[in-house]
């Protein structure tokens, strides 16, 4: 197995167990929940706004696991382990994400079926639904990693991770939750953008945190 | 060939000049110990010759693998000991048995299957000593490895340290107190 290959299972192996995992998924469904209850038992009503809201539980729920991406690993140490057998910072970052959306993007498409039953969205727009979560969720975790990096130092990051990421997530919504054909290509092009820049944000930014 | 050199090194940290024009050089199976008063730098020092940091000045010179002990463990709290151990090894190129000898030597290997969390002071600094052995790196930087030793573990560190040595191992270390190991001192 190569280095990459370790480091992305050590990853998925800690969400798992950490709840990195489970966290966001329940609170997906749980939001997937409250909305009938908000909004009323109206099925048309929910079959229109209901793509818009899972999004934007889609995007709440990516919130959840970036405090514990990156700051364990500086204060046990096991960055600068890394740092010191050569591995990149660019290179850490880029396994970190890819174990971060394996984490939480495939599962949120998985909860995104019964989600979408109750909200009584009919077949096209639950493809198309999954089709945007496929190509929004990397660009979603790329977004929470270069975050987790650039917030590791900070006190009280906790509030700041919101305050930095949403504003960044708007073009996924927007191109996300929008039913136009050319949407989703804007989308994968925006999701595209945050995955190659991702790792090299994050990297810099656990470089400047050693010094 | 293990060789570390630092030429003319200098480290500022938190806008103050801890050290300049530092000179060392270790030849294969030489150790050296670094001592000083608190806050002097030795950790820096020891983190500059790791390459985590930059010096601003000077330069540092390695041949060979680099092992660092520091106060952190990078071992995964709910793994068991083993299991944290084995991921550095298997990263390091090395395999189950380098950790295995590597607990043996250190004297925790009945304690292989405890979770990590579950390790006192003095078993986690000796965890971090195992991951070090464990590496095969050819030079160990080791800060302050004797703290929160009971005597048994002192002598199992004295006999790792001096295995490395006399297998032509370099080993940098910062300690307050005496490693049970003839080395050469530099005052910082």
């Amino acid at each position: 197995m190569s280095p990459f290959a370790r480091l992305v299972r050590r990853d998925l192996a800690r969400a798992v167990a950490h709840g990195g995992a489970w966290l966001p998924l329940i609170f997906y469904l749980l939001v997937a929940t409250l909305f009938p209850f908000a909004i009323g038992p109206d099925a048309a009503l929910l079959g229109k706004v209901g793509s818009g809201a899972l999004w934007t539980a889609a995007l709440l729920a990516a919130l959840l696991p970036v405090e514990r991406l990156v700051r364990p690993d500086i204060a046990s140490g096991v960055l600068d382990q890394l740092v010191i057998r050569g591995h990149s910072d660019e290179n850490v970052a880029a396994a970190k994400l890819a174990a971060h959306w394996l984490s939480f993007g495939p599962p949120l498409m998985v909860a995104t079926l019964p989600a979408a039953a109750l909200l009584n969205l009919d077949g096209p727009t639950l493809t198309r639904l999954e089709i945007g979560l496929l190509l929004g969720t990397p660009g979603l975790a790329a977004l929470g990693l270069a975050v987790a990096a650039l917030t590791a130092g900070l006190r009280a990051a906790g509030a700041l991770i919101g305050l930095v990421m949403l504003p960044l997530a708007v073009p996924l919504l927007i191109f996300g939750a929008d039913a136009g054909t050319g949407a989703l290509k804007l989308l994968a092009a925006t999701s595209l953008l945050f995955v190659a820049g991702a790792p090299f944000v994050a990297g810099a930014a656990l470089r400047a945190g050693r010094s | 060939m293990t060789r570390l050199a630092l030429e003319n090194v200098a480290c500022f940290r938190g806008g103050r000049l801890l050290f300049e024009d530092l000179n060392l050089a270790l030849e294969p199976g030489e150790g050296m110990l670094v001592t000083g008063a608190n806050g002097v730098g030795k950790s820096s020092l020891l983190r500059i010759a790791a390459g985590l940091l930059a010096p601003v000045a000077g330069r540092v010179m390695r041949e060979g693998g680099v092992a660092l002990a520091a106060e952190a463990s990078a071992l995964d709290e709910d793994r068991t000991l083993f299991a944290a151990l084995a991921f550095w090894a298997r990263l390091d190129g090395g395999d189950d048995e380098a950790v295995a000898m590597a607990l043996a030597a250190i004297g925790l290997a009945p304690l292989a299957q405890v979770p990590v969390r579950l390790l006192s002071t003095g078993q986690r600094r000796r965890a971090t000593l195992a991951r070090v052995i464990a590496s095969g790196a050819g030079i160990w930087l080791l800060d302050e490895p004797a703290s929160g030793l009971d005597a048994a573990s002192l002598n199992e560190l004295a006999a790792a340290m001096a295995g490395h040595l006399a297998a032509g191992g370099v080993i940098l270390a910062a300690s307050h107190q005496p490693l049970g190991l003839a080395m050469r001192e530099f005052g910082l």
